[in-house]
């Protein structure tokens, strides 16, 4: 129904307040504004029908709260190890209801050395493959569970959460300033997209102004964040398919860029700038007419490893037609980001809900429509000319004055704030008590949406293309877990 | 392919000249505060502006326990007396887990060191910045180091992230798995004391909770460098950082 409506599924909120509140945001494409569906239960009551039979993007979305906040929804298929890891965490354990000191050590099962994953393919010649949590050479944990047939992925479990740090639960009873270090560390490659969504959300309770010259700051840094993440997202395609000499010209990029984060912000990953009415300090217009010129000539280079990889046939017959994923199904699975567009579906936080600003900035969202690995690649690719040609536009005329609005005066309340971070929508909701201290975090990250959809392009290809479809969803294991 | 054996000439050598000669390049870290001597006010509101704890009230100002900072710059910005900021990169310490006979490294692991990697949950950072080390900036393999995926093969276990309980079993394997003499490098704030996520129903804290550290690398992240002076100090080649930065010290700089 909301889709035919054309709203897509954000995400779910649950809060314990003198009843259980859950609330389920849509958000529409430009002008058609917010949904949030509501729904409450008794404070003893804990049953809830489940929603994901029709607005399947919600069903990791209820499996996290039945794990977390012991309520249960009623006929959806597959509740239970999710969150919290059944062969070390007692049933029964809710620690995001308020009853649950989050500050305390939990006692657990003694950890079962022989947990062993679910076999579910029955066809002769099946076999299950279970990878990680610790694999390959510096890579964020996860385990995965593959189950193949020859040659054939046939099923693609990822087991997630080993870096599961209850963001969430440890943001409650902080200041409200403190939630910032926590958002800038969900993932610091997206650290800055998800500190501006914090400070939206924060904003708009206490009705904040922000000077025009931050909200322009604040886009140029964006999408400087942006640039670097596609930069590296380019670089982890290249390395999965072995062509070293691209991933190190690419690789070359990502430090160039960094470095040029720390010499406009004081930070590599653009920790500590975010916060409340503006940012901490102000980038003069010359470090950012030079910032840009940096920015263009990595643009430069960017296009020419485009063009040397478009005629590298060897690498293409790697990515063309492999994890493939198909509109519908990105719908569906309420994909984000530059994997959405991909494969056609347009979803775009700055255009859908424009914040900051950027209804004010000529840009396009590229998408394509084949929806496989070259085709995810490509986004990466025109995106980042697209934030490059958004970092010359606002970096060309930032407005004067502060950046900086004066000193916050906190109120109780709540709201949501917003971003499309480098991975596709980010939305936060927090809920201010007395004080500026904060009552309830909740936050939806673009890597959850796409990790739950990544299956579909995993499974019915060959296990040798798994690591490069893997690289080419560009996900993130720590804004997943939280 | 021929195109790409040309594009890899032309870029030319790019590595740092690091630990020969200083790296100077503008953008390579992040620096950290420096103790100062302050009066008692002005010392007392910069302690209570520090987040992470790691500011520390001495007799004449501030003490600045480096292991604990987060480089959250609260202590610079927004403040009419900020600290001082330096921009070094030397910051890893030897801690005493070291002084084990069992875990000494011989000659044999001179030019030839491998590392595995386990993040038991970070944000990134921290993985991020040890995947630059094998960029052609950094080149750590020039330096005879080479991560490996398998414990088999690690003679260092390199550790970032607080320590989550769904990462026990599989950081306890890991290491246990590891051939000696073994040595465990902790990289970051968190991975040193759970940093900004402290201990709390989900994190014990630091590495250390469970395995004996050896080489403390702190910093939030810490910069590529301050990870392969972390990696020298662990078979070394490098002399150690010191970590707890007092106002009384008579050289304000412990990066060496
Ligand atoms: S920069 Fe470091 S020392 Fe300064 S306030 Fe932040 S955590 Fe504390």
């Amino acid at each position: 129904m909301f889709s035919d409506l054309h709203y897509s599924f954000g995400g779910l909120v649950v809060e314990q307040l003198t009843r259980w509140e859950l609330r389920y945001v849509f958000y529409g494409g430009p002008g058609a504004g917010w949904l949030h569906v509501l729904t409450h239960l008794a404070p003893s009551d804990y049953r809830v029908p489940s929603v994901s039979r029709l607005v399947h993007a919600a069903d990791w979305h209820e499996r996290e709260v039945e794990d977390l906040f012991g309520l249960v929804f009623e006929g959806h298929p597959r509740l239970g190890d999710f969150v919290l890891h059944d062969d070390a965490w007692h049933e029964g354990v809710a620690p995001m209801r308020k009853s649950f000191d989050g500050r305390q050590p939990v006692t657990h099962r003694a950890p079962d050395q022989n947990w062993k994953p679910r076999q579910i393919v029955e066809e002769a010649g099946a076999f299950l493959m279970p990878i990680g949590p610790i694999y390959a050479t510096a890579t964020g944990p996860v385990h995965f569970q593959l189950e193949t047939v020859g040659e054939d992925v046939i099923r693609v479990q990822p087991r997630l959460f080993y870096a599961y740090r209850g963001l969430e639960k440890i943001a409650e009873g902080r200041r409200a300033e403190d939630v910032l270090l926590i958002a800038e560390r969900i993932s610091a490659t997206s650290a800055f997209a998800h500190s501006l969504a914090v400070c939206q959300a924060v904003e708009r309770i206490c009705h904040m102004e922000v000077p025009p010259r931050a909200r322009a700051l604040r886009i140029f840094v964006a999408e400087f964040e942006r640039l670097r993440h596609h930069v590296a997202a380019i670089e982890g395609i290249c390395e999965s398919t072995g062509l070293a000499v691209a991933a190190a010209q690419a690789s070359i990029l990502e430090e160039d860029l960094l470095r040029l984060s720390c010499v406009l912000t004081g930070h590599r990953y653009l920790f500590g700038l975010g916060t409340f009415g503006g940012l901490t300090i102000n980038l003069d217009d010359s470090a950012c007419n030079r910032a840009a010129a940096q920015v263009r000539e990595v643009a430069e280079k960017l296009s020419r490893l485009e063009r040397m990889l478009s005629i590298s046939s060897s690498f293409l017959d790697r990515l063309e037609e492999v994890g493939h994923v198909s509109a519908g199904e990105a719908g569906d699975f309420g994909l984000v980001g530059p994997i959405a567009r991909a494969s056609g579906v347009s979803r775009d936080m700055r255009k859908a809900q424009p914040y900051s600003g950027y209804d004010q900035i000529e840009f396009e969202v590229p998408h394509e429509s084949e929806g496989d690995g070259y085709a995810r690649l490509r986004m990466f690719f025109r995106e980042a000319a697209q934030s490059v040609r958004i970092i010359s536009t606002v970096g060309q005329a930032v407005p004067g004055g502060q950046v900086r609005a004066p000193e916050v005066s906190f109120r109780p309340g709540a709201a949501l704030g917003w971003v499309e971070a480098p991975r596709g929508a980010a939305l936060h909701w927090i809920r201010l008590g007395e004080d500026g201290v904060v009552d309830r975090y909740r936050i939806i990250t673009p890597s959850f949406a796409n990790w739950h959809g990544f299956r579909l392009a995993a499974e019915n290809f060959a296990f040798q293309d798994f690591p490069i479809i893997l690289a080419t969803f560009a996900l993130s294991v720590h804004e997943n877990d939280r | 392919m021929s195109q790409w054996v040309i594009k890899g000439l032309r870029t030319g050598v790019k590595s740092t000249r690091y630990p020969r000669a200083e790296e100077t390049a503008a953008g390579i870290s992040p620096g950290l505060p420096t103790a100062a001597t302050l009066p008692l006010e002005v010392a007392q509101s910069l302690v209570a502006r520090c987040p992470a704890d790691a500011l520390e009230l001495a007799p004449a100002g501030v003490d600045v326990n480096l292991r604990r900072c987060i480089h959250c710059f609260r202590c610079v910005r927004g403040t009419n007396s900020p600290l001082g900021w330096e921009h070094s990169y030397e910051w890893a310490t030897a801690v005493s887990g070291g002084n084990d006979q069992k875990r000494q490294f011989g000659p044999a692991f001179d030019r030839s060191v491998h590392i595995l990697v386990v993040d038991t949950g970070d944000c990134g950072a921290c993985l991020n910045e040890v995947r630059q080390l094998n960029n052609p900036y950094y080149n750590m393999h020039r330096l005879g180091f080479f991560l490996t995926p398998t414990p088999r093969h690690a003679d260092v276990l390199l550790v970032v992230g607080a320590l989550t309980d769904h990462m026990r079993v599989p950081l306890r394997k890991a290491y246990d798995a590891m051939p000696s003499p073994k040595r465990v490098v902790a990289v970051g704030a968190c991975a040193l004391s759970g940093g900004i996520f402290g201990r709390s129903f989900m994190c014990a804290g630091g590495v250390a909770e469970l395995l004996p550290v050896d080489v403390e690398v702190p910093g939030d992240p810490p910069p590529p460098l301050a990870i392969l002076h972390g990696l020298l100090v662990a078979v070394g080649r490098k002399p150690p950082a010191r970590l707890h930065r007092a106002v009384s010290d008579s050289v304000g700089n412990a990066s060496g």
